[in-house]
């Protein structure tokens, strides 16, 4: 189900990025939290450099610093060290350790040494206010930065949920979404009356404000303390159709603590965000607020505005699994001829998540391939001649290649202004997609005309 | 003479006593990480000696501590073949190696022709699984040379090894014999898994090394020009390459090839035949001119075309070495056209600039090769450090018989080279090396920053992020230069960033053009408005707050 006919063993502009990448965006939505790696310093300073670049923000990830002795005797004493360092430093409320290819490779035993350090740095734990050190195990040759972020997300909640006395506040994971989709979370949450914690939140601590002094550790994120009593909330939402509960927080909880999770589409477009908010209504028990009421109402009119532009366009879409389904979601909705959707990630979901939010739209369903490189979307893609690109940075030399517009969503987006700023999720989200499409359409044909009409 | 400069209250810092500043960093950090800083983290001063002090460099970052720098790996495929565009490039390791060095430097490059190849937009790799770590990954990494092959069928491939491929024990040397034999083209690996070094310059160094032996030589025409000159250890970052190339082409001088900015596979296969080589980042590539004075008798002098009077200094230099009156003219007419307006534009941009303060932590030569820049508008540098440079890139080559090996230098194959049979041809006698010297021309001679430096300035090595944080605080300098993993964290602390390692998609600052472009980019940076804008009006003056709330 869903697995291509992969046509090359190598990859060739790879559709995915690597497992601790993602664990690291999770941690980061955490108040206080400092990802760590353990593994050589490369792999650390790497993936901050891709963070930054589409965030622009600070992004700080500790390294163990192995060299080749620790990968020949094992890392453990490094990590400890590197503990020390990080604790004493940043006075952080979690450290976030995701492994990495090398200490994978060895088989350092990372709980084992956590447990140790626990043991042998006490004092230096209790004069730090006792820091919570929670471990993932992040090997990137099984599994992309998807797999990486819910793994970590997961890893949080085992390590340091609680059962307790239920509260009210409700868990919503949406997935790797942009802190632009976080705040409107945030917002939509209270519009509704609602309590709720946002796991990940990095509506502020990867979009931040300029600040007179520097904050060694970026504020916002979830606060500790709502995470250890997510074990006693009322209920979960999880975003994304492609995800297994084996292998997620919501499942998690759902599973040691019996809190009901509803396993929500990525709310993407109308119909997946109409399910978010119905969910929301009959949890809270109250009418969908007017402000969104109003807001669909908007959306569904530039629906019928947009038509003439969008229908029949020819769209490849391409990035995160879950996104790639809420995108193709709506695209379908206005009249947008998804033609191919392609992941680099593998979950073996795919097709039938993309089946469900189309069969009732399309006559004829998208070629849908997983685990892809852009080579292999390219040559798919090629044959498809398709109108339109939609999908992150990394995809701008087909659409140069085939001279067709491209609109960036997801990440990373290096090669544009805001990319943390997008908004993807709701009616708002879908509204936003709608304008930067439509007049994607609209400034290829103006461009191509021989005239230059300045009406469309 | 001192080895430092010496000029009272020239900095703008009088009031900051560096030696306080050094305790203040080294403060609140555990006793053992403290001695290792210590030795990392140096005043610029002589004493009785009047040579500059001894700095810790090219040791290992102290584990937990945020650090600059990049792994083996990063070097050897990021800097060094990364540019070269006819090369195929696979990374055989697990996705994330290879994507994060995914055209992520912005070296520029232009094909001869439409027909020219172009890799650098491209990224092969070969996504290790769980089942080539298990058993494996040589399998999968011959499958994935022959389908670039099939695809491409480029001049050459090469192989660059990560973490896992050393651990797991996979042969890549005899899978590139094997397919250079199997293919007909030039394969060709390297073992730079990123634990191997210190730092990228670990992995400068294995690329160098394998390039030289795989590449270098292989093509022994003799091309036209009459200077024929290597240009080694320039990047092409913003187009620096093409403006020196410009500037060369109009003084005369054929590069024949560069290390490795806008770089080809026929250059380097033919880069023996150049009979001067000029060194731009020492760092990275002092060791190949080394190697190929030995086998090919090409002798090497340090340049620098950072600086518009650096950027002369350096073409008078070059023409002094071919010892030929017609391209000292020449090279002098060339300056004479470009150089008056590169100083008007560099007086202007002073009057606002003068006496504003910079600091560059940032590689192994570009922290201190952009000090000129700075100086030419009548900036200051308080403190500098490189990222991954040694101890010679400091304080000069004269420490070099004195560098301490240890495991990770070890690590680094050094090659064994002998003059070449047939080729060794030295360019210029014995006697004639000796007596421009005698004259005061310097052959393979590097100073290093420090004595460059002001007194009093501080120099520091690997610098942290928890120390430019503190460096920000109390010296609060005008601009700050790094790379893109510092740019938003010293913007937060209120203070411009400039990156010197993708120039913020600005560029070229080499060369005369260049000089222009980096005094106005300064200028606007150093003064621009928008820093005020961070305090809220009722920030500044809270008897406004006070105003509203009685409203
Ligand atoms: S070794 Fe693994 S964790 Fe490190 S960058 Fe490569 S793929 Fe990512
Ligand atoms: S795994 Fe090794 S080679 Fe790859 S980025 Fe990390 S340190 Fe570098």
């Amino acid at each position: 189900m869903g697995k291509p006919a992969k046509s090359y063993v190598s990859t060739t502009n790879a559709c995915k990025l690597c497992k601790p990448l993602g664990a690291c965006l999770a941690f980061k939505g955490i108040e206080g939290a400092v990802p760590y790696l353990h593994g050589s310093q490369g792999c650390a300073t790497y993936m901050r450099r891709y963070i930054i670049s589409h965030f622009r923000e600070p992004m700080d990830i500790a390294s163990s610093s192995l060299g080749e002795k620790h990968a020949i005797y094992g890392g453990g004493p490094n990590l400890k060290l590197g503990l020390k360092n990080v604790i004493t430093k940043y006075d952080c409320r979690l450290v976030g350790i995701a492994t990495t290819c090398l200490t994978e490779t060895i088989g350092d035993d990372t709980p084992m040494y956590l447990n140790e350090f626990r043991r042998e740095f006490k004092d230096l734990l209790d004069s730090h206010d006792s820091p919570e050190l929670v471990s993932v195990s992040t090997p990137s040759y099984s599994g992309t930065h998807m797999e990486g972020f819910h793994e970590a997300l997961r890893a949080v909640v085992d390590q340091i949920s609680r059962s307790g006395p239920r509260h009210s506040r409700i868990t919503i994971m949406p997935g790797f979404v942009s802190p632009a989709d976080t705040r409107y979370l945030k917002e939509i949450i209270g519009d509704f009356g609602m309590s709720a914690t946002i796991f990940p939140d990095i509506s502020t601590s990867l979009d931040g404000v300029a600040a007179v002094v520097y904050e060694k550790l970026a504020s916002g994120g979830v606060p500790l303390s709502e995470i250890r009593e997510m074990g006693a909330s009322p209920a979960s939402l999880e975003f994304g159709r492609t995800l297994d509960k084996a292998h997620t927080a919501a499942g998690l909880l759902e599973n040691d603590y019996h809190i009901p999770c509803y396993s929500l589409g990525t709310p993407v477009g109308l119909r997946e965000t109409d399910r978010f908010f119905e969910t929301l209504s009959s949890l809270s028990h109250s009418p969908i607020p007017e402000k969104h009421e109003m807001e669909r109402g908007r959306l569904i009119d530039a629906y019928v505005d947009a038509h003439k532009y969008s229908f029949g366009v020819r769209a490849v879409v391409y990035g995160e699994e879950d996104l790639v389904v809420g995108l193709t979601s709506f695209l379908a909705e206005i009249g947008v001829k998804v033609v191919l959707c392609a992941s680099g990630g593998e979950s073996g979901r795919l097709k039938e998540a993309v089946g469900s939010v189309t069969t009732d739209l399309l006559s004829e369903p998208p070629i849908v391939v997983e685990g892809v490189d852009f080579h292999e979307i390219a040559e798919i893609a090629e044959r498809l001649h398709p109108d339109i690109l939609i999908g992150n940075s990394k995809g701008y030399h087909l659409a140069r290649r085939w001279g067709v517009p491209f609109v960036r969503v997801g990440f990373p987006i290096h090669d544009r202004f805001g990319g943390q700023r997008i908004l993807h999720l709701g009616y708002r989200g879908a509204q936003s997609l709608l304008d930067g499409i439509v007049n994607a359409v609209i400034e290829t044909r103006q461009e191509a005309s021989d005239i230059g009409y300045t009406y469309y | 003479m001192k080895a430092v400069k010496e000029e009272p209250n020239a900095l703008g810092i009088e009031t900051v006593d560096p030696d306080e500043v050094k305790q203040t960093l080294l403060a609140k950090v555990p006793t053992k990480v403290a001695r290792k800083r210590a030795k990392q983290i140096v005043i610029n001063k002589t004493g009785e000696d009047p040579e500059v002090p001894e700095i810790g460099a090219n040791t290992r970052t102290i584990p937990g501590i945020i650090t600059q720098r990049g792994c083996t790996y990063a070097g050897c495929k990021g800097v060094i073949l990364g540019p070269t565009r006819d090369i195929v490039n696979i990374t055989h390791g697990p996705i994330g190696c290879g994507f994060y060095s995914w055209l992520t430097r912005r070296n520029q490059t232009r094909p001869a022709g439409p027909d020219d190849y172009n890799f650098m937009t491209y990224c092969f790799s070969t996504d290790m699984q769980e089942s080539d770590i298990v058993f494996g990954g040589e399998k999968k990494l011959r499958t994935a040379i022959q389908e670039a092959y099939d695809l491409f069928k480029p001049k050459a491939i090469s192989i660059f090894s990560t973490c896992p491929v050393g651990l797991i024990g996979d042969d890549v040397h005899s899978v590139a014999r094997e397919m250079k034999e199997k293919l007909g083209i030039n394969v060709f690996a390297f073992s730079c898994e990123g634990y191997k070094g210190v730092s990228q310059s670990a992995g400068h160094h294995i690329a160098n090394n394998g390039i030289f032996t795989h590449v270098v030589g292989l093509d022994d025409a003799v091309k036209g020009g009459k200077y024929r000159i290597n240009l080694l250890g320039e990047y092409n970052i913003g187009g620096d390459a093409f403006e020196i190339d410009r500037i060369l082409e109009d003084c005369g001088i054929t590069v024949v090839s560069t290390f490795s900015g806008n770089s080809s596979y026929d250059e380097f296969a033919n880069a023996h035949t150049a009979d001067l080589n000029t060194i731009m980042c020492h760092r990275s590539i002092n060791y190949v001119a080394e190697m190929m004075e030995t086998k090919f008798g090409i002798p090497w002098i340090k340049i620098n075309f950072l600086g518009a009077k650096a950027c002369a200094k350096s073409l008078r230099k070059i023409a002094r070495y071919f010892e030929d009156a017609e391209l000292i003219e020449r090279v002098e007419e060339v300056i004479a056209r470009e150089l008056p307006e590169v100083e008007k534009v560099a007086e202007e941009v002073s009057r606002r600039c003068e006496g504003k303060r910079a600091m560059l932590f940032v590689g192994g030569s570009r922290a201190h090769h952009y000090q000129e820049l700075f100086a030419e508008i009548g900036m200051k540098t308080i403190c500098a450090g490189y990222e991954f440079a040694h101890r010679d890139d400091y304080e000069g080559r004269k420490v070099l018989p004195f560098l301490k090996v240890d495991a990770d230098s070890r690590n680094i194959e050094e090659l064994e080279v002998h003059a070449d049979p047939e080729r060794y041809r030295p360019r210029k006698t014995a006697e004639d090396m000796e007596r421009l010297q005698s004259e005061g021309f310097r052959f393979k001679d590097y100073d290093g920053m420090m004595p460059e430096m002001m007194k009093n300035t501080l120099v520091i090595d690997d610098i942290s992020q928890h120390e430019t944080e503190k460096l920000l605080e109390i010296y609060k300098p005008d601009v700050f230069c790094a790379g893109i993993k510092e740019k938003f964290a010293v913007q937060k602390s209120g203070i411009p960033m400039k990156q010197l390692h993708s120039y913020d998609s600005g560029g070229p600052y080499a060369g005369f053009r260049g000089a222009v472009n980096f005094y106005r980019e300064i200028d606007r940076m150093v003064n621009s408005k928008v820093w005020k804008y961070i305090k809220a009006p009722w920030q500044e003056s809270p008897e406004l707050t006070a105003r509203y709330a009685c409203d």
